[in-house]
């Protein structure tokens, strides 16, 4: 028999009140919600960081994070939602949208 | 308080009347003429409180009045905001608190109906802060006068719910409310009741600004949006998670009594002035027990003293916690009893029984107790309740009658 | 009182120090989500924010997972600005009492039913009283976070769950309202609109409404895809078609002067912004010329407004 009185054990801490330590939200991952992905072509990409400024994530990373000029970008796929608002706004046309696999 | 011991005197005049009464070495206070609002009032102002955020109602106006004169003459060093709502009151006081400031606000009747939502939020973010209640009922037909209809519709948000009697009592538990909320991270309501104790100047003990200062301390560390890691607070919970916290705030109100207990002892400690959940008047021996709110209960303490002294055997008992709810205490006093008479200052339309009489039924069913039981509505808008309405409704309870039974009781003259 | 602050004027210049975490659960090519980010990204200083309830706070804040890298609250829908009004006036208590050290900017995001419509009166009074912080309005132009209903924001002719277009009905039968105007009204130092394509605009405008030591207000742009009924990847384009037709002018009133910040001399016909939204298509159909004639004479209007304003203060 069930023991009426349980209390399913979490993963995590419930912190009295309801609040919790700022930026845990990485953990959740939003790849899946993708039907498409972006892939950016590094030949193209000129660095203006346009893609960047607009993407509503953030999962597009500037590879030079400190400095404070032009850099080339990559993608956090794991938090991409593949809206395609970074190949929108490209002005090199550097990424393209390309089609995920859909594994059923 | 007692009839007789009050007078409605005019709001300029109630002030004076000073003089440092030593007790002993450390107990020392100053006696002054106030009424109940008047006495928060300064209790805030002694208690450090970092954000005042209020409107304006009737019959709290004074508190709010009399912290602004102590702003604007430099007298209260917190940050007084003078919101444009009541909503926005207990929204100011959450955010203050939410810094880790201590906050205050007071209230009554249809503001604290529009703080409504807010009280929740306060209560279940675990919140510490004090709020002053000025029990008035709740519109419709429009009145100012006192009831406890409106601390009943926020019974169950969470609060801690005090009541108090007279405007030391008043003075004395706004105080001990910030320990209180502080040390069990709950917010605290003290009740006061309009007019009666609002509008009605009495002797107030007031203890010194340094010992209640000492008595107060800071607040305690606890997580804030100042904290040097970022927090977030007010997160949104799923089924999976909601109830984690939902049961979390509940064992947090089960569990606060010894920490309550402890601040009425500290607070014993500094002002000579004991408190405890309830207040017991002749229950001894007592065949019929009169069980109340508020500031009526001096009433009725007058009534049972002169029925004593003809030898009848009654007595009254009054809550000074209402949240969490005393239930040994009240069980122990009126275990040898024969008759309660539970008397309501609100409504639970159409409930199995009115909101105090829920408490009392509840608690002595649980406890295998049956008794006679007379629920009273009573003083409703400010309905009278006089020495001798109360006699009235003592010598009813001292005749045999039903087991149960509720009635309104309407007061004052034929 | 303002403090020195300078313009953006490259996007090289703007730290990469992200405020705002990855893993949030707003649809794909939100809007709001980039406004937040962009001003986020632009503090000086790490703020405090407040964050009114709406599609933001939820997608931002399920249990035990938060996007905000920075300390962040939320209370309810319609008392953001209260909230914040506590969270600042307890700061100069704590800080006069030595507690901390220096008071925080305090930034609230709120969506335009949580300014336009249940917030307003929590606003006004935050703004009355003075307290120093901004509030960001995020407007996409309905309730979005309980499936597209109007809000007084929504503007003429736009489709909505409740404001359907029918054969009586045009789509939304009432105007925009002006909450800049209401805003400016309580005397506040600087308030502006500005948009997410416009990114250097509004940049600024938001590093200059923090350097003043008083309320400000930023009326943020900020499509739905989900609820205009567009692309998500068009989300940028079609706040860019917005302010390229006049239908929502970037401008700011800064000590009672307005002034166009994105002036707009040759703007584009008005169907470039409709056509390519779901929520106003149905104004392109013969049947419903009478409300497009209505819709365009009010952007312009407005705008006409708008530049008379602009004049008439700069004088004085």
């Amino acid at each position: 028999m069930k023991d009426p009185k349980l209390k399913p054990q979490l993963r995590f801490q419930i912190n009295p009140g309801g609040w919790f330590e700022g930026g845990s939200s990485v953990e959740y991952t939003t790849n899946d919600w993708r039907l498409e992905r972006p892939v950016i072509n590094l030949d193209k990409c000129v660095g203006c960081l346009y893609c960047w400024i607009y993407c509503p994530e953030p999962a597009i990373i500037p590879l030079d994070r400190e400095g404070r000029g032009p850099t080339k970008v990559e993608v956090d796929y794991d938090h991409c939602k593949g809206c395609g608002i970074c190949a929108q706004v490209c002005p090199t046309k550097a990424i393209e949208m390309v089609r995920e696999e859909v594994k059923v | 308080m007692c009839p007789g011991l009050s007078h409605q005197g005019h709001r300029d005049g109630q002030r004076g009347g000073e003089g440092v009464v030593e007790l002993g070495e450390r107990l020392e206070y100053k006696k002054m003429l106030l009424t109940g609002d008047d006495a928060v009032a300064y209790a805030v102002k002694q208690s450090r409180v970092d954000l005042v955020a209020a409107y304006p109602i009737t019959p709290q106006t004074v508190i709010v009045e009399r912290i602004a004169e102590f702003a604007a003459n430099g007298e209260f060093e917190g940050e007084f905001v003078p919101v444009e709502s009541e909503h926005s009151a207990m929204s100011a006081c959450v955010g203050g608190a939410l810094t880790g400031a201590r906050v205050f606000t007071a209230t009554a009747s249809q503001g604290l109906a529009l703080m409504h939502e807010i009280l929740y939020a306060a209560a279940s973010m675990r919140l510490p802060m004090a709020m002053a209640v000025a029990n008035r009922a709740l519109n419709a037909p429009l009145n100012i006068h006192n009831d406890h209809s409106d601390i009943m519709g926020s019974r169950d948000s969470g609060w801690i719910i005090l009541f108090s009697e007279s405007p030391e009592e008043a003075y004395d538990r706004v105080i001990q409310a910030f320990k209180i909320s502080e040390s069990v991270d709950l917010p605290v309501a003290v009740n006061l009741d309009a007019f009666t104790l609002t509008h009605s100047a009495e002797i107030v003990r007031m203890l010194p600004d340094e010992v209640i200062a000492r008595f107060v301390g800071r607040p305690p560390r606890r997580p804030t949006l100042l904290d040097e890691r970022s927090k977030s607070f007010g997160l949104m919970a799923l089924p999976d998670t909601y109830q984690y916290f939902k049961d979390d705030h509940y064992r947090s109100m089960e569990e606060s009594p010894p920490s309550i207990r402890r601040v009425e002892e500290e607070y014993k400690g500094i002002s000579g002035r004991s408190y405890e959940p309830i207040k017991k008047y002749a229950l001894e021996d007592a065949d019929v027990v009169m069980i109340m709110l508020g500031s009526y209960a001096g009433t009725a303490r007058m009534a049972a003293r002169r029925m004593r002294s003809e030898g009848h055997k009654v007595g009254v008992l009054s809550l000074g916690w209402y949240r969490p709810f005393p239930k040994r205490e009240i069980l122990d006093a009126v275990e040898d009893a024969d008759t309660l008479v539970v008397m309501d200052r609100a409504l639970s339309y159409g409930a199995p029984a009115n909101p105090l009489m829920t408490d009392i039924i509840t608690m002595l069913y649980e406890a295998g107790m049956r008794k006679r039981i007379i629920n009273v509505a009573y003083g409703l808008g400010g309905g009278e309740f006089t020495e001798d309405d109360a006699r009235t409704l003592l010598e009813y309870a001292l005749k045999e009658g039903p087991r149960r039974e509720f009635f309104f009781y309407y007061g004052g003259r034929e | 009182m303002m403090e020195e602050f300078k313009p953006v004027r490259s996007i090289f210049e703007i730290p990469r120090k992200e405020r705002l975490a990855p893993g949030h659960r707003a649809c794909a090519g939100c809007g709001p989500m980039i406004a937040i980010r962009q001003i986020l990204l632009v503090s000086p200083e790490e703020p405090i924010v407040v964050n009114a309830t709406g599609c933001v706070e939820v997608a931002t804040s399920v249990y035990p997972q938060t996007a905000w890298i920075v300390p962040w609250a939320h209370v309810a829908f319609e008392n953001s600005a209260a909230v914040a009004s506590g969270v600042e006036a307890a700061m100069k208590s704590l800080k006069r009492r030595g507690g901390i050290d220096k008071e925080r900017p305090v930034i609230v995001f709120a969506g335009d039913g949580g300014t336009f419509d249940i917030g307003l009166q929590a606003l006004s009074g935050a703004l009355e009283r003075g307290h120093k912080m901004l509030y960001v309005c995020y407007d996409n132009e309905a309730y979005m976070n309980t499936g597209i209903q109007r809000s007084s924001a929504t503007p003429y002719g736009a489709w909505t769950t409740t404001s359907p277009f029918g054969k009586v009905w045009p789509g939304k039968r009432e105007r925009k309202k002006d909450i800049i105007s209401i805003v400016a009204s309580h005397g506040v130092p600087y308030t502006a609109t500005a948009s997410i394509y416009h990114w250097k605009d509004l940049m600024t405008k938001v590093r200059k409404a923090l350097s003043y030591d008083g309320p400000t207000f930023l009326h943020v742009y900020a499509p739905c895809n989900r609820g205009w009924r567009f692309d998500p990847s068009l989300t940028v384009e079609v706040a860019r078609r917005a302010v390229e037709t006049r239908f929502f002018p970037l401008y700011e009133v800064e000590e009672g002067k307005y002034r166009i910040t994105v002036p707009v001399p040759k703007p584009r016909p008005l169907e470039d912004f409709l056509s390519i939204q779901g929520r106003f298509r149905h104004l392109l159909r013969p049947e419903y010329r009478e409300a497009l004639e209505t819709l365009k004479k009010m952007v312009d209007d407005r705008w006409t407004w708008l530049e008379r304003m602009a004049t008439a203060t700069s004088k004085s």
